[in-house]
């Protein structure tokens, strides 16, 4: 159990700093908008008090992702506490890397379709008043761009999500297995009292 | 950066709106209390607000913003995803909604002659009002993670993405169908069971696998984990309770060949094409592979043997993924950039063209080594010619052309093709010692 216990704690540090040498990075790179977009997501949600439950949101209109608030339940082992705490912190990673994803991709793509259009000589609105847009063809050098741009972020991101996922999988199944044990313990105790 | 939303505002507001918010300013100066009313009534017209208040112009501009960004994607929705959420732009229609409500109450302050005191006391009501709205609304949004067990088949249902796992099933029968020999029943459905079990299980490992990414994609953003329906833990569970059963099932009720292909083919798709597909543009010739042993297996579990009837139906299948999913990518090129999927639509354009074209010839090809290798008689390269001729032609026109249009059309084609030819290739099923009713060529 506590050898256990102790490649569990490696694994969490590992992922720690295989994360914080990405937030350096990420950090370096888009500080204002990384602010933004993180604390545009400390949502004021209570769930009512009743339920035991974790609650999941709307998709974050920056990086599209739920957010989920969880329950803490008055009797948390300390399995629980570690699968939790290590839940959030993917949930923030994971809003960040998207959240600074999508803003530095919409970004790009603006400066890009200005560019080009004043590279082409056309003004930046039709004769209608209408907003000009590229066509999907024009928009392609932009998106080959872009995601080669990006892969080596990419291949970082996926690796580390391929960790925290199977990490967070692998602890939820702990949990339940420690929440059943816990419960085939008490029915013997309630029997023999 | 901060600066880009104002800057990228100014931007915006040049032009034809800048002189319609001049326009109004000129005459809301001229004529006080009413001007004042009628600007909170026209509240919803935004462009206004911004040159206006200053202190609201990067709540309205993101808005505008959102609007805006809304227009400049060229894309209109493939028809294969039905779960469009056009949540941002209606979040944002139903917040600037909430405000007229509040310009009745606002009423008394207007009858104060410092038309800028009054306009900044009514703007920041106006602000808190729509904070609190926006607020109410996103907590009704807010959802328990309770499951419910009444909930629970339409989540594994989608979990498993039943209607993809049915059409790889049919690819199966087919194969069985296909397969000489007697027809058994009992083998045919203990094929289908478990082949259907194996797709199940491929499927949801995919779906644990991606969710960060489905959730950034519009075609995959109402998946059952993306929305937190359900728990990592129970989606590993239900793969592992449906590969388990799958595959004993093909290895002992069938015969240990179609089960190793079963197994191979889970592996192929949860190992190997759902991580390449954010590493290299390989992704699709594996993803070809894997759409084709289904069929291979029907084959396998009727006959017991891999011989190249099996290969043959193989390679139809492998041939026919590239103009399906070749044209369906080209739709999704802005998704797949912002997400990091490596897909030839995006990095290799010409080569994704091309290779959906080479292999909408290459079906005509192998329509025609069917009644070669004793599949079928030669009705079918016959009659199967005119609609391979007319994909082949689509194919031509998304080569040539380039297009949405084109793409989409060679798409939708694909659909009733593969089906088609399938219940073609039935039908004109060699049969063993028959005469050519069915137009074979003298011998």
């Amino acid at each position: 159990m506590a050898a256990l216990r102790r490649g569990s704690e490696a694994i969490r540090l590992h992922l720690c700093r295989s994360f914080s040498g990405g937030v350096g990075r990420l950090a370096r790179e888009r500080g204002t908008e990384r602010r933004d977009a993180a604390s545009s997501r400390v949502s004021r949600f209570c769930p009512p008090r009743q339920s035991c439950h974790d609650w999941i949101g709307p998709p974050d209109k920056h990086s599209n992702l739920r957010p989920v608030h969880f329950h803490i339940p008055e009797n948390e082992s300390p399995l629980e506490q570690r699968l939790r705490e290590l839940r959030q912190e993917t949930q923030e990673w994971n809003q960040q890397f998207w959240a600074n994803q999508n803003l530095t991709f919409n970004k790009e793509k603006e400066e890009f379709i200005y560019s080009r259009l004043q590279a082409k000589g056309s003004g930046l609105r039709t004769k209608s008043g209408q907003r000009t847009a590229l066509d999907a063809e024009e928009m392609a050098d932009f998106y080959k761009e872009f995601l080669s741009k990006n892969f080596q972020k990419h291949m970082r991101y996926n690796r580390d999500w391929y960790k925290r996922n199977f990490a967070i999988t692998f602890f939820m199944g702990k949990v339940a297995l420690e929440k059943m044990w816990n419960k085939l313990r008490q029915k013997p105790k309630k029997m023999s009292t | 950066m901060a600066a880009s939303p104002h800057t990228l505002s100014s931007r915006l507001l040049t032009g034809s709106v800048g002189g319609c918010v001049w326009y109004l300013e000129r005459r809301t100066i001229q004529e006080l209390p009413h001007r004042v009313t009628r600007l909170f009534r026209n509240v919803n017209n935004q462009w206004v607000m911004v040159q206006h208040l200053s202190f609201l112009k990067r709540m309205y501009v993101t808005q505008l913003h959102r609007g805006l960004s809304q227009r400049v994607k060229p894309k209109p929705e493939p028809a294969t995803s039905p779960f469009l959420e056009h949540m941002s732009s209606g979040q944002a229609r139903a917040e600037v909604d909430e405000l007229p409500s509040l310009s009745a109450s606002s009423l008394p302050l207007s009858q104060k002659p410092n038309e800028e005191l009054m306009e900044l006391k009514a703007a920041s009501i106006v602000e808190h009002a729509v904070d609190t709205a926006k607020e109410t609304k996103e907590e009704r949004q807010w959802k328990e993670m309770k499951l419910h067990a009444d909930d629970l088949p339409g989540i594994l249902a989608r979990l498993s993405k039943i209607k993809l796992t049915a059409l790889v099933v049919s690819t199966t029968s087919a194969g069985f169908a296909l397969a000489p020999g007697p027809f058994d029943w009992s083998c045919f459905l203990l094929t289908s069971l478990g082949t259907g079990l194996a797709s199940c299980a491929a499927n949801s490992i995919n779906q644990f696998f991606e969710v960060p990414f489905d959730s950034n994609m519009n075609r995959t953003k109402n998946r059952p984990l993306v929305r937190g329906q359900i728990s990592p833990l129970l989606a590993v569970s239900f793969a592992t309770c449906c590969a388990v059963p799958g595959v004993a099932l093909l290895t002992w009720g069938v015969n240990p060949l179609t089960g190793a292909l079963g197994v191979f083919n889970i592996f192929l798709y949860t190992c190997c094409y759902t991580p390449l597909k954010r590493i290299s543009i390989a992704n699709t010739w594996v993803g070809a592979v894997v759409g084709a042993i289904p069929p291979v297996m029907g084959w396998t579990a009727a006959t017991g043997s891999l011989d190249a009837g099996a290969l043959l139906l193989g390679g139809i299948l492998y041939s026919w993924q590239f103009p399906h999913f070749n044209a369906l990518s080209w739709g999704l090129r802005e998704d797949y950039s912002r997400g990091g999927y490596c897909m030839m639509s995006v990095t290799h354009p010409a080569l994704c063209r091309h290779v959906a074209l080479r292999h909408c010839l290459a079906l005509i090809a192998l329509s025609t080594a069917a009644p070669i290798l004793n599949v079928t008689t030669w009705a079918f390269p016959i009659i199967s010619l005119p609609i391979n001729l007319y994909i082949s032609y689509l194919g031509f026109r998304f080569y040539v052309d380039a297009d949405r249009r084109s793409s989409r059309k060679l798409f939708f084609c694909s659909l009733w093709h593969l089906p088609l030819l399938l219940l073609l290739m039935l039908t004109c099923k060699q049969r063993p010692g028959r005469e050519g009713d069915k137009g074979e060529a003298p011998s």
